[in-house]
């Protein structure tokens, strides 16, 4: 805090505004040490503590494979489905996560948003990078059961960051997007959940992309966790050539949400401290 | 000396929400229920829109106030509650946007709207300090730097391992005053979150701040606790309705102030008790000549009660006030936790009170409290120099006292002899 020549301007403000860098630079820390402090708090006080990160796809694993594996007999690329569908879930249980976490973190601490100048901005990226430690330890089981199905990796396993950036970004611009909203209309809050796990079905998790039909497909790839799921069966289960034309227009869908995400949480900023 | 900060025609509006028309049938009823939604979203849409409302539709917390402070000028800022106080810090802090007008601020800003802002209960002593540290804008660096003073002032040195929630709210609260007291800005901020914890922690705060101030930088601070005011601050804004009713020196700032409190009398309500539902809160005080009576003139000589009501119904509180004269000078202090024989204080549960004192020895003027209160240890309510009453001129011990200007606050009873006894 030491220079003196830093001049603010305070007056009310209207249209877009630009995200302020320096600023959230100036903040990194505090960036670092909510992003921590959500990964410590959350597990507090549970018996399972880390272990829930798992159970929840692990869970949800079981389930899928005994309904539409085993029930419905759907196809699953050639792998097991137990295989099939966790290498989906894994992803998409970040995705969902963080996009529900994100989109919640105005509401859920705005009583700091009445109380303290800080970026905004911090609040709902904090949520989305804390889960990355969640995807870490499910892609940690993830090779566990690569290696009871005895299934090594293919050498794409090295685009793995690349999706996950993807992944990243666009729940963060979804996180940005929802929760500017939600602050002012708690609706939104009700509405996530129920959007969260209709979007699953949108995405490639229980089903093969084999069974859209074709001229849906570019269309469906819109949607940037199809490429993002397909890149992880292609990279860990070699289901699959890596899908790039997914992967390109899934990132192109992705940093529009982004863009979009982060000018409406801008513009939206000015009245959060007085409607929260 | 430079200018630092420069406020000019500052305005914030808010919209008052119109009373809903309310329907009185059923397919009324249905009806409303259908288009209430699109009647919401009309409503919450425009609550920060207040360009294309009319004027009575609004509510100015602040009206075009300006007023420019120089580098190293210590402004308290006074004014009863609602005056607009809160949200000249809220718009100074950058917490919130003007309606109108413009704030221009030279130098690093550091605000403390509350102590302990984002403070969590499953975090240690050293992780919060660590996370309040960083929401008020250090680094971890500065903390790193600063972090056995901190904890040195705070003086929780042997619970900084253990998660916050098991801490008095006592500890806390010093824990969370020390991370702002190490604040090191050019500007600093201060809503009433001063004189925290016990009377030895609250001195520590005091002349913490007096050292801040002392230091060069330029400070704003609200406080209701005129006397603290006046012996920290060099310059006084005094608000009142959300415009400016006098800005300058703090001591004519502080008169002013004074000359306009109406002289009614004799009491206190809440003005909401929502949130701390485990918590023994003040809900009512009334101060009178008779027992349960809001209305009263209190004289001095005559009997004054103060009769407390609480939200929850209990076996003993340690219900502590000061009275302070109009200047803040604390003048004696009440406290049911030093019992004596004449107390009354081994009945059944109640939220209610009394503190009654005999022959008041107050003399003709305004007076203020500061109450505190603790269950244990645990503080439940704090209302500092919100409450005030009047004692007019009366006959103390059979003594009357003609000269307003005798010094004094209080009498003294005395009796007088002549010749060898």
């Amino acid at each position: 805090m030491e220079s003196k020549n830093v001049e603010i301007l305070i007056r009310k403000t209207s249209g877009w505004k630009m995200v302020d860098f320096g600023e959230l630079y100036h903040y990194r820390d505090l960036l670092w040490f909510l992003t921590w402090r959500n990964i410590k708090v959350l597990y507090a006080q549970s018996i399972i503590g880390i272990g829930w990160a798992v159970l929840q796809p692990l869970f949800s694993m079981l389930v899928f494979t005994l309904v539409f594996g085993m029930f419905a007999k759907m196809n699953s690329d050639g792998v097991p489905y137990a295989l099939f569908s966790f290498c989906a879930l894994v992803p998409w249980s970040y995705f969902s996560n963080a996009l529900l976490d994100s989109g919640n973190s105005l509401v859920s601490q705005a009583d700091m948003l009445s109380k303290v100048y800080f970026p905004r901005l911090v609040l709902p990226l904090s949520s989305v990078l804390s889960k990355l430690v969640d995807l870490v330890i499910a892609l940690g089981v993830l090779f566990g059961m690569m290696l009871i199905y005895q299934r090594l990796p293919t050498w794409q396993i090295i685009f793995l960051p690349l999706l996950i950036a993807i992944m990243t970004i666009t729940a963060a611009g979804m996180g940005m997007f929802l929760t500017s909203l939600a602050i002012q209309y708690r609706d939104i809050k009700h509405a996530m959940n129920f959007i969260v796990q209709l979007l699953m079905y949108g995405a490639p998790v229980v089903y093969p992309t084999t069974i859209v039909p074709e001229w849906l497909q570019p269309y469906y790839a819109m949607n940037p966790m199809v490429g993002v799921i397909e890149g992880f069966r292609a990279a860990l289960l070699g289901t699959r050539e890596m899908p790039w034309v997914w992967i390109a227009i899934g990132a192109t869908t992705s940093s529009i949400i982004f863009m979009g995400g982060l000018f409406l949480f801008r513009q939206q900023e000015r009245v959060f401290a007085d409607v929260a | 000396m430079s200018t630092i900060i420069s406020v000019s025609n500052l305005s914030k509006a808010y919209r008052i929400g119109k009373k809903a028309d309310r329907a009185d049938s059923f397919i009324g009823m249905l009806q409303d229920s259908i288009t209430a939604p699109f009647r919401n979203w009309k409503r919450m849409r425009t609550v920060d829109n207040v360009d294309r409302e009319t004027e009575a539709e609004l509510h100015f917390a602040l009206r075009d106030v300006s007023f420019e402070l120089g580098e190293g000028q210590v402004l308290g800022i006074i004014g009863r509650n609602g005056a607009g106080k809160s949200t000249l810090l809220k718009i100074l802090s950058r917490i919130t946007e003007p309606t109108d007008g413009t704030v221009r601020i030279r130098g690093r800003v550091a605000s403390l709207l509350e102590v302990g802002t984002g403070f969590h209960p499953e975090l240690s002593g050293r992780e919060n300090v660590y996370l309040n540290g960083t929401i008020l804008g250090m680094h971890k660096k500065e903390i790193d730097r600063k972090f056995d003073e901190i904890v040195e002032f705070s003086g929780v040195e042997k619970f900084l391992e253990t998660p916050i929630k098991r801490y008095s709210s006592g500890m806390r609260v010093r824990l969370a005053f020390a991370v702002a007291a190490f604040l090191d800005p050019e500007i600093l901020i201060i809503d009433e979150v001063l004189a925290v914890g016990d009377a030895a922690f609250q001195k520590k705060c005091t002349s913490r701040m007096g050292d801040i101030a002392k230091g060069g930088r330029t400070v704003l601070f609200v406080s209701h606790q005129i006397g603290l005011i006046q012996q920290l601050c060099t310059k006084g804004l005094y608000l009142t309705g959300g415009r400016v009713a006098e800005y300058g020196d703090i001591d004519q700032a502080i008169k002013t102030y004074n000359r306009s409190q109406s002289s009614e009398s004799g009491g206190w309500t809440a003005r909401s008790v929502g949130e701390a539902a485990n918590e023994c809160k003040l809900l009512d005080l009334q101060i009178s000549n008779e027992r349960s009576q809001r209305q009263g003139i209190i004289v001095l000589g005559g009997p004054v009660y103060f009769t407390f009501v609480f939200s929850k119904k209990v076996k003993t509180l340690d219900i502590s006030f000061t009275i302070r004269d109009f200047a803040g000078n604390a003048i004696s202090n009440l406290r049911s936790f030093s019992r004596s024989q004449d107390d009354l204080l081994d009945g059944d549960p109640s939220d209610t009170f009394e503190c009654y004192i005999p022959e008041c020895p107050l003399r003709t003027g305004r007076y203020s409290l500061d109450l505190v209160v603790h269950w244990g240890h645990d503080l439940q309510d704090r209302i500092l120099g919100e409450i005030t009453f009047d004692v007019e001129d009366g006959v103390y011990r059979g003594r009357t006292f003609p000269d307003p200007n005798a010094p004094g606050p209080v009498c003294i009873g005395h009796i007088w002899k002549i010749g060898s006894v």
